[in-house]
């Protein structure tokens, strides 16, 4: 107690230095908390995002559907199984079928997928509904950045231009009904959305899928012939795995903060033992061990740690709690990350993040504060009240 | 080794390394002494006043010979029995005062009590008491940075006696002083070497010193020169 009621008044003491040293210190413990935070919200936003309004709870493939190898999409289909075929009708799974088209907005070629869907369904976040109505054109629902980069707007009709199953080529007129805004660019980007039963009388697939979607109350289906289950863990592997690349920069932005505020605590320590030699065998001849002399040493820089939790609490709660309520912005340029996220992530706190980082930051401070005292272990009292280290 | 005395050492040397060559600061130095003492070392700088100090306050170790403080001999003391030594029995003035400079002198008089774990009520009292014998009640708050030289030495004295030591050792307690803070001072550490019985060990070569002093060694080149008792000081200064 006493060491510690020494440290606290030695650290006091020291006035601005000691400040400085805790805000440098605070700023890599709050720079850290707010970067996994901001991870976290990302994640679990993304997460949340992507299975609300493309994975559902999990997702059966047709054997040959490869979202990435569009040339499997030809052959990429078949006649739903019974208990997913039922589950669809109960509105507990919504069945897709993708294929490849082309398009010609103003003029211009480019290739998109056509994807079919229950304009009933309810599993998933898309505003299917808006393709149910009657009409010569077929009614395509189309994302924000689809209309921006094909130039197309609500009410805007496209050709759009096929292959059946036989391998004939058709074409039709689209009527776009609707540009939904959505975070997630793997339904918006080079996507029209129409009608399942228009997409499979097009393609003369009649009952037939790609992929089927489960609801949420709908965890697996069983094991069916010629589908496989990919769940959210499969599904949702590639987005977490950028996510995680992501925050290496971030770890590194957090390595080179500590490293400044362990730098400062470092040099203030190694500062503090030449300049008070004369203090120490003070305490010395008061009947201080050299271990104690080491402990409150030690315990007076580990306490630039505990300074620094104190000088963050002060702005990082209220800054941290300005965001929690009202999202983070981002930048434009988060465009190009590579997975879906809304305008604004809202950080996600736990106190396990928070104590965690915190301990972190206290362990480090105190094996810094540690290293430089080790000289103290070889001092003699007589040359310490000279202002010498032995 | 007789336990009647607080302090005897016997053919005490230190030697100093000193690149190849070797200093002798103590040189078979034979002392001894009892409660209640009021002692000087004398002699010029390098005569190994302080050297004998820091042994006797087990803060150095003899190179040679023995030295039995408080009936434990001080070679012989692990760093952690020598510090139990110094926080219970010894008291430390030094020259330069060594106040902690963040504390207020009521803080710094009382740290020596924490470290004995002393309770709370009881450690406050004895801080009081050790001010009000110095006469700085009224400065218990300041920090040694508002203190002056004289007012700082009292601080240590208070610092020294609050535990009630059995011997305080004080290095050139009046280097940094005034003549008029030097015997305040002196008076001070004189009563209560009277009323409380401590042993009073000094290393010094200022005159005014000397002039309380009832036993004086002198020192020369690590040897004891002389080891003269004095008869009392006179209320007019002088000797009888």
């Amino acid at each position: 107690m006493i060491l510690l009621r020494l440290a606290v008044k030695n650290l006091l003491g020291a006035g601005i230095r000691s400040w400085l040293n805790a805000f440098v210190i605070s700023l890599a413990l709050v720079a850290s908390i707010w970067n996994q935070s901001l991870l976290l919200g990302t994640d679990e936003q993304t997460s949340r995002a992507s299975v609300e309004a493309e994975y559902g709870s999990g997702q059966y493939w047709q054997e040959s559907y490869d979202p990435l190898d569009p040339l499997s999409l030809d052959s990429a289909h078949a006649v739903l199984p019974e208990p997913l075929e039922r589950m669809a009708g109960q509105g507990r799974a919504a069945p897709i079928l993708v294929t490849q088209a082309t398009i010609y907005p103003r003029g211009r070629m480019r290739s998109v997928l056509i994807k079919g869907i229950d304009p009933a369904q309810k599993v998933l976040s898309i505003p299917s509904s808006v393709l149910d109505q009657e009409s010569e054109e077929i009614p395509a629902l189309i994302g924000s950045r689809m209309a921006k980069a094909a130039g197309l707007r609500e009410g805007d009709t496209v050709t759009v231009r096929w292959r059946e199953a036989g391998g004939a080529f058709n074409a039709l007129e689209a009527r776009i009904v609707r540009v939904m805004r959505t975070t997630i660019q793997t339904i918006d980007v080079n996507q029209l959305w129409i009608p399942l039963d228009k997409l499979q009388k097009m393609t003369r697939l009649e009952g037939q899928a790609s992929l089927v979607v489960l609801g949420r109350d709908v965890l697996w289906a069983g094991f069916q012939k010629g589908w496989s289950f990919k769940d959210l863990a499969f599904l949702l592997k590639d987005i977490r795995q950028l996510i995680q690349t992501k925050s290496v920069g971030r770890l590194i932005m957090f390595g080179i903060l500590m490293l400044l505020g362990m730098l400062a605590v470092f040099d203030t320590q190694v500062l503090s033992i030449f300049r008070r030699r004369k203090e120490m065998g003070t305490l010395m001849a008061l009947g201080f061990t050299r271990g104690q002399v080491i402990r409150l040493f030690t315990l007076e820089g580990a306490l630039h740690g505990v300074l620094a939790v104190v000088v963050g609490a002060i702005y990082g709660i209220p800054l941290m709690i300005y965001f929690y309520r009202h999202g983070y912005v981002l930048p434009s340029s988060t465009e190009g990350f590579g997975f879906s996220i809304g305008e604004k992530i809202f950080p996600v706190l736990s106190i396990g993040l928070v104590l965690s980082v915190t301990l972190l930051v206290l362990a480090v401070t105190t094996v810094v504060s540690f290293l430089p005292t080790r000289r103290i272990a070889k001092l003699k009292p007589t040359d310490a009240l000279r202002g010498r280290l032995s | 080794m007789d336990n009647s005395y607080l302090i005897k050492t016997e053919n005490l040397s230190k030697v100093y390394p000193m690149g190849r060559s070797q200093i002798r600061a103590l040189n078979q130095v034979s002392l001894s002494f009892r409660r209640g003492e009021f002692a000087g070392l004398v002699g010029p700088s390098g005569s190994g006043k302080t050297t004998l100090l820091n042994i006797i306050g087990s803060l150095d170790v003899p190179s040679q010979g023995s030295a039995q403080v408080m009936g434990l001999k001080v070679e012989e003391l692990s760093h952690r029995q020598a510090a139990a030594l110094r926080n219970k029995h010894i008291g430390f003035i030094f020259q330069t005062f060594n106040l902690l400079p963040v504390y207020t002198a009521f803080e710094n008089v009382e740290f020596p009590l924490l470290l004995l774990r002393m309770p709370s009520a009881e450690r406050k009292k004895a801080v009081r008491d050790a001010l009000e014998w110095v006469g700085l009640s009224d400065r218990a708050k300041s920090r040694p940075a508002q203190l002056s030289g004289g007012e700082s030495q009292r601080v240590a004295i208070a610092r020294a006696i609050v535990k009630r030591p059995a011997i305080l050792l004080a290095d050139e307690p009046t280097a940094n002083l005034d003549a008029e803070n030097s015997h305040h001072i002196l008076r001070t550490m004189e009563q209560l070497n009277r009323e409380l019985g401590t042993t009073f060990l000094f290393a010094t070569h200022d005159e005014k010193v000397i002039g309380y002093l009832r036993r004086k060694i002198v020192l020369v080149d690590g040897k004891v020169a002389a080891d003269d008792v004095l008869s009392p000081l006179q209320p007019d200064g002088g000797r009888s």
